[in-house]
């Protein structure tokens, strides 16, 4: 009963997504982001993905949302007024309908549904035997090695980037 | 919709096909675009790209399931980490702004309007 599973996990990533975006309080919107990631969490665990899901925790929901945390209590960032009380309405009305247009497109693009793609050698019967974490690590010393490295040097540059634009002038 | 996306609503007893999983994604995606319009609040404005990127990461691995291809996973991988490097000089920038402007609503942030 995958449904089971599949349906509350969904509704809980869309409420709280929903919550991110329409609470007042950036410190409820991070907490209510956290959420989101756990519901996606359980969903990768759900499509046979476990490393994916851990990964996901640990980063999203433990390294990316405690930064956030930090800005935002280091920033004492005050409220907002909400949008629908803002100057530039013809603004915002164009912004939604711009939205509105593209979630007519993704409608369109996943109810036509063309060509599936080719299947790989991956069966989850074959990942089950072998390991899911066993396989990723396997492809990312083998054929993914070169993107692996370059992700590593992007990651200094990020560390020694952010060092140089929060410091103190 | 056909193929392996085979109707939601014919599939309710068993397996979750990949379409339900795809208009989750989409659905998200779109919260995540709204967010970025109507907020003014560069930080929520940056969780609501953090939303967009973990729709496409579903995406990512629902394809990676029913297609039995371990390519989406791995991308997946990729994407985090260059959201967290993203993540860090993103919110680097933020704090700049903010000794400058005392302020992150995006817009008072305006020295590049003509």
């Amino acid at each position: 009963m995958e449904w089971l599973l599949f349906v509350p996990l969904a509704a809980l990533a869309l409420g709280t997504a929903a919550f991110v975006i329409l609470l007042r309080n950036p410190i409820y919107c991070a907490l209510a982001l956290v959420g989101t990631f756990f519901a996606l969490s359980g969903l990768y665990l759900l499509l046979q993905a476990e490393f994916v899901a851990v990964v996901q925790v640990i980063i999203y929901a433990g390294a990316i949302m405690v930064l956030f945390l930090f800005v935002i209590m280091l920033l004492d960032v005050g409220h907002e007024p909400p949008p629908w009380l803002r100057r530039d309405r013809p603004r915002l009305l164009l912004g939604l309908g711009l939205v509105a247009l593209l979630v007519l497109e993704l409608a369109v693009a996943i109810g036509s549904w063309i060509a599936p793609g080719i299947r790989g050698p991956y069966t989850s019967d074959y990942v089950n035997a072998v390991g899911n974490t066993q396989l990723i690590g396997r492809l990312l010393f083998t054929e993914f090695l070169i993107p692996f490295e370059i992700t590593s040097i992007i990651l200094l540059i990020a560390i020694v980037g952010a060092m140089v634009l929060a410091r103190r002038q | 919709m056909r193929g392996a996306g085979c109707g939601v609503r014919g599939a309710m007893t068993g397996t979750v096909p990949l379409s339900a999983y795809l208009i989750l994604s989409a659905a998200l995606f779109a919260i995540g675009v709204i967010g970025v319009v109507i907020r003014r609040n560069a930080l929520i404005i940056f969780m609501a790209i953090e939303l967009m990127l973990n729709a496409v990461n579903l995406t990512f691995v629902a394809f990676s399931k029913f297609l039995g291809s371990m390519d989406g996973q791995i991308i997946v991988f990729f994407v985090m980490a260059v959201a967290a490097a993203e993540v860090a000089l993103g919110l680097a920038i933020i704090i700049a702004l903010y000794r400058n402007k005392e302020s992150v609503n995006v817009d008072d942030i305006n020295l590049l309007k003509g």
